[in-house]
């Protein structure tokens, strides 16, 4: 399971660094270096990019898993050349520009925008795979969410946009009906296709969404 | 209040409706003369929904002109645009100004449209939808409250019997009969034999089918159809039909064309109706009647 990103583009960096001209650039060794968004190869390219754009550099490194409890101590490892920045950048997912703006007070803004939780289906292949809705069904619906897989979440079988077993939006896409009803077919299981699913429930954990382990 | 429609449904003749686009904007001449065309010649006429995900004039809206016309409307619902407690909103509304039918449809996808950046809700699906209609008729709404003055409409769905893969389709046009849906509009048909298989199946489930019939105004479009739009399934024969028509009688053949699908449709008693779409060429569905000998 990974933290999906993409790079945000030259010009979205510029407009979230406007005003900041001095950077501190931080990737992720986790999520990021994974999807060649934030590891260290893109950290030094982007340092490159801050200077042509006519930024100051304080300094750069890359977080093991920015995510975690351990990024206050790497941050504080290099404190002297954030606290000399205008701003942190951050190359690591979302979860990480959390976790960086707990500590040290400094802006942190984001240089990748973060997607999708997925799965590597095939060595550089991430697909999304679960929406996190809290109410899962897959199993009813042979372990494929319809929730992610189908484009309109539809959770009582296929719109009428189906394509040759595609998806009406995407004809590189499978269709989640077709798979679905694929999987459950060969598993012997199609009276659940055949079930009525009522309307989802949106309540069933209110935003923003957190749990105690105690 | 029986709609007019619903007692054209269980009178056993052989049902029309067609449908009209409202415009982008709030000129609504075309609309409303397409209505004038219509309204005498058919059993209803559906107002399409933001069709092809298109931010148009309100289906509410072009129902109500129908109405002031004296037409009767079958308002087409789609989940895309509201969550359910703007659809259950708009259904007291609709039965409140006195629009007797519903076409519930799960909508096309937000991106195919001319809004891509919208959000798509379906918070509810088309047979949630239907359920929802049943269930407020019944006098609740979907929190479980109760209604003061219920709904009471004549509703119904799609189904394509041409989707490929098919099964998946049959299994959600069953769930849809078993919601409640008391008629269906097919998406465009035109292998006939493929649409009596279909019918086959469809007869043992007790509800109507209204083949749909899209007018084809070349070649070239129903190649296009073919190739591009999910569902429809134009036969080569028929494309050959038409590239061997010269271009100024196209139009003609494509009356034709359709005028002979209906007129076998009734004749062999395969369905119960026919849904008839011109998408822009409403003014040649009186002569598409003409050509069927109705
Ligand atoms: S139904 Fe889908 S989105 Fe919901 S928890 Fe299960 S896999 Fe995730
Ligand atoms: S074509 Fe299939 S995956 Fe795409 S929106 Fe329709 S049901 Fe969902």
């Amino acid at each position: 399971m990974k933290s999906i990103t993409k790079q945000k583009t030259t010009e979205e960096i510029q407009q979230g660094l406007k005003g900041l001209d001095r950077v501190f650039v931080v990737g992720c060794g986790t999520c990021t270096t994974m999807t060649k968004t934030g590891g260290i190869d893109q950290v030094e390219e982007i340092k490159g990019r801050l200077q042509q754009m006519g930024k100051r550099v304080t300094g750069s490194t890359v977080i093991p898993t920015a995510c975690d409890d351990m990024t206050e101590l790497s941050l504080k490892e290099n404190e002297q050349f954030i606290r000399s920045a205008d701003c942190i950048l951050s190359l690591a997912c979302a979860l990480g520009v959390h976790r960086m703006s707990l500590s040290l007070g400094k802006p942190v803004i984001p240089g990748v925008d973060t997607l999708f939780i997925g799965v590597e289906e095939t060595p550089g292949f991430f697909r999304e795979a679960c929406a996190q809705c809290g109410q899962c069904i897959l199993g009813e619906t042979a372990g494929i969410c319809p929730i992610t897989a189908c484009h309109k979440g539809l959770v009582n079988g296929p719109c009428g946009g189906t394509n040759n077993g595609r998806c009406e939006v995407d004809k590189e896409k499978d269709c989640a009906w077709t798979l679905i009803y694929n999987r459950l077919n060969a598993q012997g299981r199609l009276e659940l296709m055949h079930r009525y699913q009522p309307p989802r429930n949106h309540h069933v954990a209110l935003k923003p969404r957190a749990v105690k382990i105690v | 209040m029986v709609s007019r429609f619903k007692e054209a449904l269980n009178s056993g003749k052989f049902v029309i409706t067609s449908e009209v686009a409202p415009p982008k904007g709030t000129n609504l001449d075309k609309m409303r003369h397409h209505i004038d065309i219509l309204k005498d010649k058919v059993d209803a006429i559906n107002v399409t929904d933001h069709q092809s995900s298109v931010m148009r004039f309100p289906s509410l809206g072009g129902c109500l002109a129908i109405k002031e016309k004296g037409g009767e409307a079958i308002l087409q619902m789609t989940c895309r645009d509201r969550n359910r407690m703007a659809l259950e909103a708009d259904l007291l509304f609709a039965h409140s100004r006195g629009i007797g039918n519903v076409l519930c449809l799960t909508g096309d996808a937000v991106p195919v449209g001319d809004h891509k950046e919208a959000k798509g809700v379906f918070d509810l699906d088309s047979l949630q939808l239907l359920k929802t209609i049943r269930q407020m008729a019944a006098g609740q709404d979907l929190g479980g409250n109760k209604l003061e003055g219920v709904i009471e409409f004549c509703a119904g769905a799609i189904v394509t019997p041409e989707a490929r893969p098919i099964e998946p389709q049959l299994i959600k046009f069953e769930k849809k009969v078993e919601a409640g849906a008391e008629f269906f509009q097919t998406q465009a048909i035109y292998d006939l034999e493929n649409f009596a298989r279909f019918m086959e199946y469809a007869r043992k489930l007790k509800t109507k089918i209204l083949a749909g019939i899209v007018l084809l105004s070349s070649a070239r479009m129903a190649k296009y159809m073919t190739e591009n739009v999910p569902g429809i399934f134009v036969p080569q024969n028929l494309i050959d039909e038409l590239a061997a028509t010269p271009k100024d009688k196209v139009l003609a053949k494509g009356i034709e064309i359709a005028g002979r699908t209906i007129a076998t449709l009734k004749k062999a008693a395969i369905c119960q109706g026919v849904h008839i779409m011109a998408i822009g060429k409403e003014e040649v569905v009186p002569d598409i009647l003409a050509a069927a000998g109705l």
